[in-house]
C-alpha cells in the first residue's frame, strides 16, 4: 500500500516510474475514507484538489523526465490547521475563525510547494495549539490509532494520527512546548522540533511567538531530515528566522555515533515517570552505548521551574497574539451595542475553555502590579534554564530523555485537571524555553495495553545534524518506527 | 497669588518613508479606504512584522537633529488595548528601550532664545481610522502600520505661545532633515499635551492633566489658552485638581474629562517577540550621521553673522534652502554679500517664480550676478539699467558685459557728450536753473533727472551732477 510507505520509499518508486503520485494520493484518500471516521485526524480535506495536485506532479515528472531536484515531488503531506495555506480554510481548531479562508501561503508552504509536495487537508489540533490531547478542538477529539479510547496527544494530535494511521506520508505540526514531539511519542511516529529561528514562522498562527516552531511528523528519521531540509532557512518575512546556511541533513544521517557524548539529566528520571517508559529509555541508552556512545549523567538544575515558567511566558504572549480575534475584520462576530460588548460576546462564544483560561492567565501575569512578580521573574528563570542547557552542551553532544512521563492517556482522563495535563509536557517544555532542538523517536511499547513510547533527544541550538544522526542510528538498529497500529 | 503653567508635549509625526513600518504597502495619503492594505497591516492570522530600515534610520537621524543620543540597544514592545482601528489589538511601540533619548530644541522666543529639552524620540506604528455612518461603523486601515515618530518633550514649556513656537521649530527641523513632510492637512502631525499649574515659586508640580485630540498647532494653542485659566480658576476657588485625561472639543473650544487616573488603561507592555532588538553597528550609524543637516536656527544665525545679512534675508535663505545654498556658492566668489542677497532675493527669485524655473535650469553661470554687480560698482551701468541687463542675462544666459556692449547699454562717462545734454537741459529749464542758483538745492535733482532722461538713462549720474553744478555755478 503506497500510503504506508515513508517519503524515501515512495520517492524511489515514483522516480523509477513504477507508481504514480495519483496512485499514492488515491491510496491516502482511500485510507482516510476507511479509518478517519473513527480517528478524526482531518477537520476537512479536498480530495479533488489533492488529486489535481497529484496529476500535476505526475505531468511534471513525465515532461521533465524526473523530479528535477524537487525532493518531495508528488508526496502527499497533511497540514496542521494552524498553518496558512492560500485558498484553504484556517481555523486553528477554533470556532472563532468561522468560515475564514487564508489569502496567502505560509513560508513553509511555499517552500514545500517548490519542493513538489502535495499539500492537503486541515488536520485536527487543540484550539490555537493550546493543549496536550487534541481534546480542546472545536472539531471533536482525535483518537489514538493504537487505542481509540486514548488521546493521540497534542496539540498536533491530528498530524500524528494522520501519519501513524497512514492517511498521509508526512505531516506538518507546530511545537510550542512539545506539541510535535508529545503526539509523535503517543502515536509512534517521529516528531522534530527545530531550533528556534531555524524555520520561518510566517503563516503559522502564533500561540507563543518566542516558543513556536513548525516541525515535521514523519514515519522515519530520514523523512524528518528531508522535511527539515526543505522547510528551513532565512525568510525576509520573519525577522526571528536566523539567516544561516541550511545543512544537507539527509547527507549527514549515516555517520557513526561512536564517541558521541550523551547526557541523561538526573532531574528527569524521577517522579511520575511510568516504570515501563523508564525501562524503554534505559534500553535505548544501552543500545546507543552499544553503538559507541558515551552516556553520562548531567544536571539541569532549574528543570522544576520549567512548567511554571512556560505557562507564564506562553500565556502572556498568547494573550496579545489572540487579541486580534475580535470579530471586527474576519471570522465569527456576535454583535453588541458597542465595540466592548461585541468583543466580549464574540470571544465568549468563539473561544473554548482552555483558550480563555490561558488568555486570562496571560493577561493577569502582564498586569500592572503583577508583571514583576510573574512575567519578569519568568523571563529571568527562562535565562537560567537556557544557561543550564548551554552548560550541559559543553559536556555532551546531545541529551537523552523520555519524551513523556507516560504513554498515551485516556480521553477525558486529564481534561478536568489542567495541572495534570500541563505536567504531561514536563520533559518537552524546556526545549522551547531554551530555543534548542529536539526530536522524539519511537523506542518501544508498553504492554497491556500496547502503546508506543517516545525517546527524546535534545540538541544544541542549530545542532539538528548531530541530533538526526543519533536518532537515525538508533532507529536503524531497533526498527520500532516500522510498527503499525492495527486498524481493522 | 500668581500661577504658572508647566507644559510638556508628546508629538506624533508620520515618517517620510515609501512603505509602511512592517510591510510593503505604500505610505501614502488620500487613497480609497482599505486600498493600501495587506495581510500584515490588517493583522490577519499568521503574519509577522519586519521593521522598515528607513524608518529606523529616520528615527536615529531625528535623535541627532534634536541633539540627542542614539541608543546602542533599542527594542519594540506591544502596547495592548482593544479598539476597532487597532488591527492586532496591540500597537507595536518602543517602551523602555527607545531608539533615541535626550536632546533639545532651541528656538527664538520673545526676542531671545528658548530651549525645550527632549526626553526621547521613539518609533511606533499608526493605527487605522474609524468612520461612523448612520447605522454602522467602518474602519479604514490605509494608515494602519504607517511609521510614526513620537517625540516627547520635558515639561519645559510655560505658555500656549511657547508651545506653538516649539511645535513650529520642531516641525521646521523635521522638514529640514527630510524626516517628515509634517503636512498638517494630511494629519501628519498630532499632539498630546500634558499641562499642570502651580503657584509661582513652588517647586512641586501640580496634578498632571493630559489633553488629547488637537489636530493643529492652533488647536494646541487654543486648548492651552482654555485649559490653563480653567485649572487656575479651580485652584483659586479653593478646589483641587487630580490627574486625568481630557479631550479637546475644537468646535466648542473647551476641554472635557475623558477618564480619571483610576480608569487609566493598563497597557500591559511587554517586549515584542516577533522582532529582534535593534543594535546599530558603526557603519549604520555613520550612514545616518552623513544625513545630518544644519538646523534652521543655526543656519539663520550663521547667515546673519557670516554675511551680515538682516534677519528677513537670512530667513528667506532658511526657508528656501536651495536658494540659500546658491547664495552661499556665489558669495564665496568674494562679492559684497548684501548686494548679492538683494539680487538673489529681489531679482533672481522673482524671475524664477514668474517663469517657473528651477536653479539647476538657470541659463547663466554663477559668475553672472557678481559680474553684474561689478559693472554697477565700476559705474559702467546704472543700477536701473542693471535690472534690464539681468533680465536679458536670465533669458539668454549671455554675460552682463556682452549684453551691455551689444546693446550699447553702457553708461555715458564721456564728458563732452554729457556736457551737451546738460547745456540743452539748462537752456530748456531756465526756471529750475534760476531756482538752483538762488539756493534751492533740490532743483538740481530735477535737472539731473532731465539729463538722465535725455541720455536714455545711460549718463553716469555722478558725472551729470558734477557737470550740472559746475555749469550752473559758473
Ligand atoms: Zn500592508
Amino acid at each position: 500500500m503506497l500510503n504506508q510507505l515513508t517519503i524515501a520509499e515512495l520517492s524511489s518508486k515514483l522516480n523509477s516510474g513504477t507508481v504514480s503520485s495519483r496512485e499514492a494520493a488515491q491510496a491516502c484518500l482511500d485510507q482516510i475514507e476507511r479509518v478517519d471516521g473513527r480517528l478524526n485526524a482531518f477537520i476537512s480535506h479536498d480530495p479533488a484538489d489533492l488529486l489535481a495536485q497529484a496529476d500535476a506532479a505526475d505531468r511534471f515528472r513525465q515532461e521533465q523526465g524526473g523530479n528535477q531536484g524537487r525532493p518531495l515531488l508528488g508526496i502527499p503531506i497533511a497540514v496542521k490547521d494552524v498553518i496558512a495555506v492560500r485558498g484553504h480554510p484556517l481555523n486553528c481548531g477554533s470556532k472563532i475563525l468561522g468560515s475564514y479562508v487564508s489569502p496567502y501561503d505560509a513560508t513553509v508552504i511555499e517552500k514545500l510547494r517548490s519542493a513538489g509536495a502535495l499539500l492537503f487537508g486541515r488536520v485536527n489540533m487543540d484550539e490555537f495549539a493550546m493543549g496536550s490531547s487534541t481534546e480542546n478542538s472545536a472539531f471533536g477529539v482525535s483518537r489514538n490509532p493504537w487505542d481509540l479510547d486514548r488521546t493521540p496527544g497534542g496539540s498536533s494530535g491530528g498530524s500524528a494520527v494522520a501519519v501513524a494511521a497512514d492517511e498521509c506520508l508526512a505531516g506538518l505540526g507546530s511545537d510550542t512546548g512539545g506539541s510535535v514531539r508529545q503526539p509523535a511519542a503517543f502515536c509512534g511516529c517521529v516528531g522534530l522540533k527545530p531550533s528556534y529561528g531555524r524555520v520561518s514562522r510566517y503563516g503559522l498562527v502564533a500561540y507563543a511567538s518566542s516558543l513556536d516552531q513548525i516541525g515535521p511528523l514523519t514515519k522515519s528519521v530520514r523523512d524528518a531530515a528531508l522535511m527539515l531540509e526543505v522547510i528551513s532557512g532565512a525568510d525576509s518575512k520573519d525577522s526571528t528566522c536566523v539567516p544561516r546556511e541550511v545543512p544537507k541533513f539527509t547527507e549527514g544521517l549515516n555517520g557513526s555515533i561512536r564517541g558521541m557524548r550523551l547526557g541523561v539529566p538526573r532531574e528527569y528520571m524521577v517522579g511520575g515517570l511510568d516504570p515501563q517508559v523508564a525501562d524503554a529509555v534505559r534500553a535505548a541508552l544501552s543500545e546507543l552505548e552499544k553503538q559507541g556512545a558515551e552516556i553520562t549523567e548531567i544536571s539541569l538544575p532549574h528543570t522544576e521551574y520549567a512548567v511554571a515558567t512556560y505557562y507564564i511566558v506562553a500565556t502572556a504572549e498568547a494573550s496579545a497574539n489572540l487579541a486580534r480575534f475580535d470579530g471586527i475584520r474576519y471570522g465569527l462576530r456576535v454583535d453588541g451595542a458597542d465595540p466592548a460588548e461585541l468583543y466580549s460576546r464574540t470571544r465568549g462564544a468563539g473561544f473554548g475553555t482552555e483558550v480563555k483560561r490561558r488568555v486570562i492567565l496571560g493577561t493577569y501575569v502582564l498586569s500592572s502590579g503583577y508583571y514583576d512578580a510573574y512575567y519578569l521573574r519568568a523571563q529571568k528563570v527562562r535565562t537560567l534554564i537556557r544557561k543550564d542547557f548551554a552548560e550541559a552542551f559543553e559536556r555532551v553532544d546531545a541529551i537523552v530523555t523520555p519524551t513523556t512521563p507516560t504513554a498515551a492517556f485516556r480521553i477525558g482522563e486529564k481534561s478536568d485537571d489542567p495541572l495534570q495535563m500541563y505536567l504531561s509536557d514536563i520533559y518537552t517544555l524546556s526545549c522551547n524555553l531554551a530555543g534548542i532542538c529536539g526530536v522524539s523517536v519511537p523506542c518501544g511499547f508498553t504492554t497491556n495495553p500496547r502503546l508506543p513510547i517516545g525517546l527524546q533527544l535534545l540538541g544544541k541550538p542549530f545542532g539538528e545534524e548531530t541530533l538526526l544522526r543519533i536518532a537515525n542510528a538508533y532507529e536503524q538498529a531497533t526498527g520500532w518506527h516500522a510498527a503499525k497500529p492495527e486498524l481493522s | 497669588m500668581d500661577f504658572e503653567a508647566v507644559i510638556g508635549l508628546e508629538t506624533h509625526v508620520q515618517l517620510k518613508t515609501h512603505s509602511k513600518m512592517w510591510c510593503g504597502c505604500a505610505n501614502s495619503f488620500g487613497a480609497d479606504p482599505n486600498t493600501h492594505v495587506c495581510p500584515v497591516c490588517l493583522g490577519l492570522p499568521g503574519v509577522l512584522p519586519v521593521a522598515n530600515e528607513e524608518a529606523l534610520r529616520l528615527t536615529a537621524l531625528t535623535g541627532l537633529l534634536l541633539n540627542g543620543t542614539i541608543s546602542p540597544f533599542a527594542k519594540f514592545d506591544r502596547k495592548n488595548y482593544f479598539y476597532p482601528d487597532v488591527p492586532k489589538n496591540y500597537q507595536v511601540t518602543q517602551y523602555d528601550k527607545p531608539s533615541t533619548s535626550g536632546g533639545w530644541v532651541e528656538f527664538e522666543f520673545q526676542g531671545g532664545l528658548a530651549r525645550v529639552h527632549i526626553t526621547r524620540a521613539h518609533l511606533e506604528e499608526d493605527v487605522g481610522k474609524n468612520f461612523h455612518f448612520d447605522r454602522e461603523s467602518g474602519v479604514d486601515f490605509n494608515r494602519a502600520g504607517v511609521p510614526l515618530l513620537e517625540i516627547v518633550s520635558e515639561p519645559d514649556i510655560t505658555s500656549a505661545e511657547m508651545a506653538c513656537d516649539y511645535l513650529n521649530a520642531l516641525k521646521q527641523i523635521l522638514i529640514y532633515g527630510g524626516v517628515s513632510d509634517c503636512d498638517m492637512e494630511k494629519g501628519m502631525v498630532r499632539c498630546d499635551v500634558n499641562v499642570s499649574v502651580r503657584p509661582k515659586g513652588e517647586k512641586k508640580l501640580g496634578a498632571k492633566i493630559e489633553i488629547k485630540n488637537m489636530n493643529s498647532f492652533s488647536g494646541v494653542r487654543r486648548a492651552l489658552e482654555h485649559e490653563i485659566p480653567r485649572q487656575i480658576a479651580v485652584l483659586r476657588s479653593g478646589g483641587t485638581l487630580s490627574q486625568e485625561t481630557r479631550r479637546w472639543d475644537d468646535t466648542v473650544g473647551v476641554t472635557e474629562s475623558m477618564r480619571s487616573k483610576e480608569n487609566a488603561h493598563d497597557y500591559r507592555y511587554f517586549s515584542e517577540p516577533d522582532l529582534m532588538p535593534f543594535v546599530p553597528d558603526a557603519a549604520w550609524l555613520e550612514s545616518v550621521r552623513a544625513r545630518v543637516v544644519e538646523l534652521p536656527l543655526t543656519r539663520k544665525r550663521r547667515f546673519m553673522k557670516d554675511y551680515q545679512l538682516p534677519a528677513p534675508d537670512a530667513e528667506t535663505f532658511v526657508n528656501d534652502v536651495p536658494l540659500g545654498d546658491y547664495f552661499e556658492d556665489v558669495a564665496r566668489q568674494g562679492v559684497q554679500p548684501k548686494a548679492l542677497a538683494n539680487w538673489v532675493i529681489n531679482n533672481l527669485r522673482a524671475r524664477m517664480t514668474e517663469s517657473n524655473t528651477r536653479l539647476e535650469d538657470l541659463k547663466f553661470p554663477p559668475t553672472g550676478i557678481p559680474e553684474l554687480i561689478a559693472l554697477v560698482d565700476a559705474g559702467t551701468i546704472s543700477s536701473k539699467i542693471a535690472q534690464d541687463v539681468f533680465r536679458h542675462m536670465f533669458e539668454s544666459g549671455e554675460s552682463p558685459a556682452g549684453i551691455v556692449e551689444s546693446r550699447q547699454m553702457g553708461q555715458v562717462s564721456d564728458t563732452s557728450a554729457i556736457e551737451q545734454f546738460c547745456d540743452e537741459v539748462i537752456a530748456a529749464n531756465p526756471k529750475s536753473a534760476e531756482d538752483f542758483r538762488s539756493g534751492k538745492a533740490a532743483a538740481l535733482n530735477f535737472l539731473k533727472g532731465q539729463v538722465m532722461k535725455a541720455s536714455k538713462g545711460k549718463a553716469n549720474p555722478a558725472l551729470v551732477g558734477d557737470l550740472l553744478a559746475s555749469k550752473l555755478n559758473s
